[in-house]
């Protein structure tokens, strides 16, 4: 069994985390939700009715064991973040947020600078802030000095479904981090999250990729498994690659001999 | 201002480019992974016409990545038909004798209430005629105000404004704006507006940038098929499109390409374009700009709509009445123009359903705002 991931006092069975866009009907996303075997889902305010206590995407999530992740998407700024945040916990009822700011809408690239301001505000707010970032490791330390419960950089942009694209930002941010690092975005196939969990990421945010796919069940439950093989492999240690296979017919070291 | 910008497209030579666009063109515009303004050029060319398909795929691709398995669903409402221009193909020109109706408080109340009855929306897009006196800066902030309360999201297709009054609707809750330039042809621009404020193609060519620098959130920009030459045209939206992007770039933006239907006005459109060659430029424009939205209105035909909402368009009308009133209170006013899709929203719904995607209701919060 893996080791249990805790992020803002709360811990997680599962290393899978998922979104919520992007499906074809809130049925199907709740498919894909039970089949991943996730314990934290993320919902764009704006979608929800916060009004409504019978909004059909919240009640498609809502499930005993799953922690709800409010994001902020949609919001431009620090001070449009703050005030979403503090609408999302009225609504929601959690200190929970992932706090997105992308003010451009091309890449949906976050805006870092917006972003510290914002969750050293919300984390003084009592808010459980999971900033959506660039795979930027000095940004990470000021996120961790600025009270942030977990970093979220991305692998690739938003959608694009690549993979580890910031692989060797991604390596320097988990060896340094105090926080547990989410690898959002990006993340297009099982092998990817998998790659992810065996280079010591703490867990993985995936919608697209399984909103998308022909069957998005299926793809939530192989998600599930890859997950779960790549931070056993982790934990299991994995050996060294072998990186100079062939040994050089004159060794550099015969000198010593 | 982005009439300055124009000044580099000559008309005729961005038509000649268009028609010189071969095969390899297209090909490279297929394999470009930042497809730029000549690319489009080449997927907007007759010279793609053979790539229909491939386009249509990747164009499908693109918006999957974007949007998802997806339709944003909003729906229009007329205010007023009242208008001081005289374009020659619209139904509200001021020269055609009909009564002229301008929406008041109580009345855009039963209009929204009624709206609701329909279906769960909650995009909205204000519609009205260009008439500064009867439906001005004050009486669009109004009905900001009341329609607020039915719906999270506010857009409007009004005359265009000065940066102030865009400033000041926004911090009043108006969250896009709409606006079509109709044609980019400067000298031919004319001939369709002779009269009224719309007559002045570099005020309203320049909107755009009000709006940008006003700080809206969404920016419509449109065309209406069948005053010029179409390629030409939607190739020049694009580049104001880029434009736009390049200079406001904390804003979204959607475009809107209609074909001039039938009205009151007996206008015939000068240039004709068929299913086929719509879908060409709405996969050209969706594989050029992945996260612009791209609508499709009640103006075209069901199967038509049906098909295409997989492949490239992102956000539909349903159920839209294109007269003030049209929803509860005048069920029978003069049309801006005859829709073709007249399902209920419920009915397009479920269309859209059927295709294994969802309508979305909801995709803003006013809170946001």
């Amino acid at each position: 069994m893996n080791k249990e991931l805790e992020i803002g006092g709360r811990k997680f069975g599962s290393r899978l985390f998922l979104g919520t866009g992007k499906f074809s009907s809130d049925e199907l996303m709740a498919k894909a939700i039970e089949a991943s075997g996730t314990e934290m889902v993320t919902v764009a305010m704006k979608r929800v009715d916060m009004e409504r206590e019978d909004d059909s995407m919240l009640e498609h999530i809502l499930r005993p064991g799953i922690q709800l992740l409010p994001n902020t998407s949609g919001v431009r700024d620090a001070k449009e973040a703050v005030f979403a945040a503090r609408m999302a916990r009225e609504a929601f009822g959690t200190d929970f947020i992932k706090l997105e700011i992308h003010p451009e809408p091309r890449h949906l690239l976050a805006d870092g600078y917006e972003t510290l301001i914002a969750t050293e505000e919300l984390a003084k707010l009592g808010f459980k802030v999971l900033p959506y970032i660039q795979a930027d490791p000095v940004l990470c330390r000021r996120l961790e000095e600025a009270g942030a419960a977990a970093v979220m950089p991305l692998a690739a942009p938003i959608g694009s479904n690549r993979g580890l694209v910031t692989r060797e930002m991604l390596e320097i941010i988990i060896s340094q981090s105090k926080l547990p690092v989410v690898i959002d975005a990006g993340i297009g196939a099982p092998s990817h999250a998998a790659e992810a969990m065996e280079m010591g990421a703490d867990a993985v945010l995936v919608n697209t990729a399984i909103a998308v796919a022909g069957d998005p069940v299926k793809m939530a439950e192989a998600f599930n498994m890859a997950v779960i093989a790549g931070r056993e492999a982790y934990e299991a240690g994995l050996p060294a690659a072998i990186t100079h296979a062939a040994a050089a017919s004159s060794p550099l070291t015969s000198f010593l001999d | 201002m982005f009439s300055e910008e124009l000044q580099k497209y000559d008309w005729n030579t961005v038509t000649a480019e268009i028609a010189c666009k071969t095969k390899a063109d297209v090909m490279r515009a297929l394999s470009a992974r930042y497809p730029d303004i000549e690319d489009f050029k080449a997927l907007i060319s007759p010279a793609a016409e053979p790539f229909l398909e491939e386009m249509a795929a990747m164009s499908r691709s693109k918006t999957m990545r974007r949007f998802g398995k997806t339709i944003s669903m909003y729906i229009p409402m007329y205010l007023t038909n009242a208008c001081t221009n005289s374009c020659v193909y619209c139904g509200f020109n001021r020269h055609n004798q009909f009564p002229r109706v301008v929406l008041k408080p109580e009345e855009i109340e039963s209009e929204c209430k009624a709206v609701k009855e329909l279906a769960p929306f909650e995009n909205l897009l204000i519609v009205t005629g260009e008439h500064p006196k009867l439906a001005g800066v004050d009486y669009l902030s109004e009905a900001i105000a009341l329609c607020r309360k039915h719906f999270q999201n506010i857009s409007m297709e009004i005359m265009p404004l000065d940066e102030a009054s865009y400033a000041r609707l926004a911090k009043e809750g108006l969250n896009g704006v709409v606006c079509f330039q109709e044609t980019y042809h400067r000298e031919n621009y004319k001939i369709y507006h002779p009269a009224g404020m719309k007559s002045n193609f570099e005020w309203r060519v320049n909107g755009f940038d009000r709006m940008g620098a006003a700080g809206l959130h969404k920016i419509g920009l449109g065309i209406l098929i069948g005053l010029e030459d179409w390629r030409t045209d939607i190739t020049m939206l694009a580049i104001h499109l880029q434009y736009l992007k390049s200079k406001y770039w904390r804003t979204r933006y959607s475009v809107n390409f209609p074909r001039l239907r039938p009205s009151k006005s007996g206008f015939q459109p000068n240039s004709i374009m068929d299913d086929r060659r719509l879908a060409q430029a709405i996969f050209a424009l969706r594989i050029f700009d992945e996260d612009v939205d791209i609508s499709l209105s009640t103006r075209e035909k069901p199967h038509f709509r049906d098909n295409m909402l997989s492949l490239g368009v992102s956000s539909m009308s349903a159920g839209s009445k294109t007269d003030p009133g049209g929803y509860a209170t005048y069920p029978q006013a003069l049309e801006q123009f005859e829709v073709s899709d007249d399902r209920t929203p419920r009915e397009v719904a479920e269309a859209i359903r059927a295709k294994d995607y969802e309508p979305v209701w909801k995709d803003w919060d006013r809170a946001l705002d």
